[in-house]
């Protein structure tokens, strides 16, 4: 099996979206392909179900938005979460938490809060995933910068190939605060979340063919002026042209980049 | 595919800069641990610093990526001919065919904690610090992909204390895709308010040089460190024989009672690798001297390894280097499968009753055929590593 030689074939089994003006798979997917006008009012944060009730008000925005297309991903696929590894992908990670952890450092390092320093790390979301869920396969949490949609992708369905498994893919990034907004900027809530796998799932939406390439000047698809607008400035806001290309079905390519140069060419066929 | 083969690898960390340190510091039984001078309120504790990481300025090109952690990983990506092995790599391959796979807990947040430090009266921040591309989770990735021109996948993996573990079994799936033909995978972590305050808030730190499976272990150390290794589908030196990757599912920072995790993963990458755990001659353990990982991890290996299998962790030497340790404990894995020495655990005076005869106080000689580090981290991610002595 090599990539950059021939494609591969995976399935979508399952799809999920969430941002204010895209609440849902069901409504984004109208609202991607024209059916319908985005809410002109931003829906309000998810309340991450899969946590205890007293602990989803407190759950940093990265816990919620990823935690809310993680679940709604596997009941599209209508798969057990607790049968597949995941791949989470986030750009900045708990911006909001950076911004908490450095300013208190700052002033009263003595007093930090044990719960943000554990929720601190880039895994956060994916280690409360992986609890709620019940999961005990493996996941794993990466960043590429702004190569964050196409690298996780990538390494998702390099999974999927590997283990010939379903995988689950989320990738979210959230608003920037304070300070640090000025050198990583990101506006809104963002997350997207995909269900791979080699064999049609239960309720497989399309083919999807993978190849490889590089070469110089490589320019990733771009979605609809007017679907960008409504993630626009968020730091995952890569994953809007795949996703807009699923929303409108039928045979469609999306090149999206997983390096500078590297080339991910996603190839949707109705199945 | 055969399992891939480790080209080249190299670590800098307290107890030494480059393999040849790093082993001597090993066999003299010399911690690199010193009391806490790191920060303007260093907090009573120890830690593994790299001495010179200060010093070592980026090249003047790269100035917009200065950091202590990019600074860490140019430092320790010089040592042992990595950098040259890496360019060989690259002229062989073409830096279209060469992958970077690289772990971290905290990145180069140390800058952005600086930058909060120092903000101007308007509260930005100030002139020096105003480089976006060190002020995210990819930094150190970013900066390596540019500085060594390559073209093919650079991602960082981020899931605690296993990153750069996992950094060596995704490294593994991307040459089985054919998606590179060489891969660096490795770790760098360097020390930053955030872990120190943040282990500190959890209270798990020791005040004095940690003392891991001790009875008596009071809590970890923090360390820095860099650590590489180059992976090829051809080529020669040990293999990459089995990765185990688990989830706990259990709690965001306490480890599963019973160890499901930990044990898990250590099955998956034996059976993976196609070995018994009586070939299994050495077993670099997490072994943070925490009180529950030590606990439960000596449990799970005297469960399930024989009397003969000689384990131990080396944080006494390095400190606990979190995102780096998988990279920097794997590097001392494969130490131990080329000169046959065995580290003991160093500081420890009295083993808890949890640790089987694996666990062993002393070091020693054997020949190991097959090598295992074990990572754990915070969010119940598990990673081990069995690498193959070369002939295996």
């Amino acid at each position: 099996m090599n990539l950059f030689q021939a494609p591969c074939r995976l399935h979508v089994n399952g799809v999920a979206m969430w941002a204010p003006r895209l609440p849902g798979w069901e409504r984004a997917r109208t609202i991607l392909s024209g059916g319908e006008a985005a809410p002109t009012l931003p829906a309000t944060r998810p309340s991450p179900e899969l946590l205890p009730p007293n602990e989803r008000r407190r759950a940093p925005d990265t816990v919620a938005v990823a935690l809310e297309v993680a679940l709604a991903a596997c009941r599209n696929a209508d798969l057990e979460p607790t049968a597949l590894s995941c791949v989470f992908g986030s750009t900045h990670g708990d911006l909001a938490i950076t911004d908490y952890m450095c300013s208190t450092l700052a002033s009263t390092p003595a007093q930090l809060s044990p719960t943000r320093f554990h929720n601190s790390v880039h895994n956060a979301a994916a280690g409360y995933w992986t609890i709620g869920a019940d999961c005990v396969r493996p996941y794993t949490a990466i960043s590429a910068g702004a190569y964050t949609f196409g690298a996780g992708l990538l390494e998702a369905s390099a999974q999927a190939l590997s283990s010939g498994e379903n995988i689950l893919f989320v990738c979210y990034d959230i608003d920037a605060r304070g300070p640090l907004a000025t050198m990583a900027p990101s506006n809104g809530l963002l997350s997207s979340a995909l269900v791979l796998g080699p064999q049609h799932g239960p309720r497989v939406l399309a083919a999807l063919d993978l190849t490889l390439n590089t070469a110089d000047g490589l320019i990733a698809s771009r979605a609809r002026a007017g679907n960008a607008a409504l993630v626009a400035g968020n730091a995952s806001e890569t994953c809007l042209p795949f996703m807009e290309a699923l929303a409108l079905g039928g045979e469609r390519d999306i090149v999206c980049l997983a390096a500078p140069g590297l080339g991910l060419t996603l190839s949707l066929r109705p199945i | 595919m055969q399992p891939p083969r480790i080209t080249a690898f190299t670590a800098t960390c307290a107890a030494g800069s480059g393999r040849a340190e790093l082993l001597r510091s090993l066999r003299a039984g010399q911690s690199g641990l010193r009391a806490n001078d790191f920060g303007r309120e260093p907090l009573a504790t120890w830690i593994g610093r790299v001495a010179g990481v200060e010093d070592a300025a980026l090249p003047a090109e790269f100035s917009s990526y200065e950091c202590r952690n990019n600074r860490l990983a140019w430092l320790g990506m010089q040592r042992d001919g990595f950098l040259d092995t890496t360019r060989a790599a690259l002229a062989r391959y073409g830096a279209d065919r060469v992958a970077l796979v690289l772990g971290t807990s905290t990145a180069s947040v140390g800058a952005t904690e600086e930058a909060y430090a120092r903000l101007t009266p308007a509260g930005d921040f100030p002139e020096e610090l105003r480089h976006p591309a060190v002020h995210t989770p990819h930094s150190t990735g970013d900066f390596l992909q540019r500085i060594l021109g390559l073209r093919n996948l650079s991602i960082t993996v981020a899931t605690a204390c296993s990153s750069s573990a996992k950094a060596f079994a995704q490294a593994a799936r991307l040459l089985e895709l054919g998606i590179a033909d060489a891969v660096i995978a490795g770790g760098v972590d360097s020390l930053c308010g955030s872990v120190l305050f943040g282990f500190n808030s959890l209270e798990l730190m020791a005040r004095d040089p940690c003392r891991p499976f001790d009875a008596a272990r009071r809590g970890i150390n923090i360390g820095e460190a860099a650590a590489f290794a180059l992976l090829e589908r051809s080529g020669f030196g040990p293999r990459l024989s089995g990765c185990g990757e688990s989830s706990d599912a259990h709690h965001m920072s306490a480890p599963h009672p019973a160890g499901r995790g930990a044990r898990q993963a250590m099955t998956e990458a034996l059976n993976r690798a196609g070995a018994e755990p009586r070939e299994v001659g050495y077993i670099n353990l997490h072994g943070t001297a925490s009180l529950l990982n030590d606990e439960i991890e000596a449990r799970a290996v005297a469960d399930m390894f024989p009397a003969a299998t000689h384990a131990s962790s080396t944080k006494g030497w390095t400190g606990h280097t979190l995102g780096a340790a998988g990279a920097l404990e794997a590097v001392i894995a494969l130490l131990s499968l080329e000169s046959g020495f065995l580290p003991g655990n160093l500081n420890a005076r009295e083993l808890d009753v949890a640790c089987g005869p694996q666990i062993r106080l002393a070091s020693a000689t054997g020949r190991p055929r097959y090598a295992m580090s074990n990572s754990f981290g915070f969010g119940g991610s598990n990673c081990v590593l069995l690498f193959a002595a070369d002939p295996a």
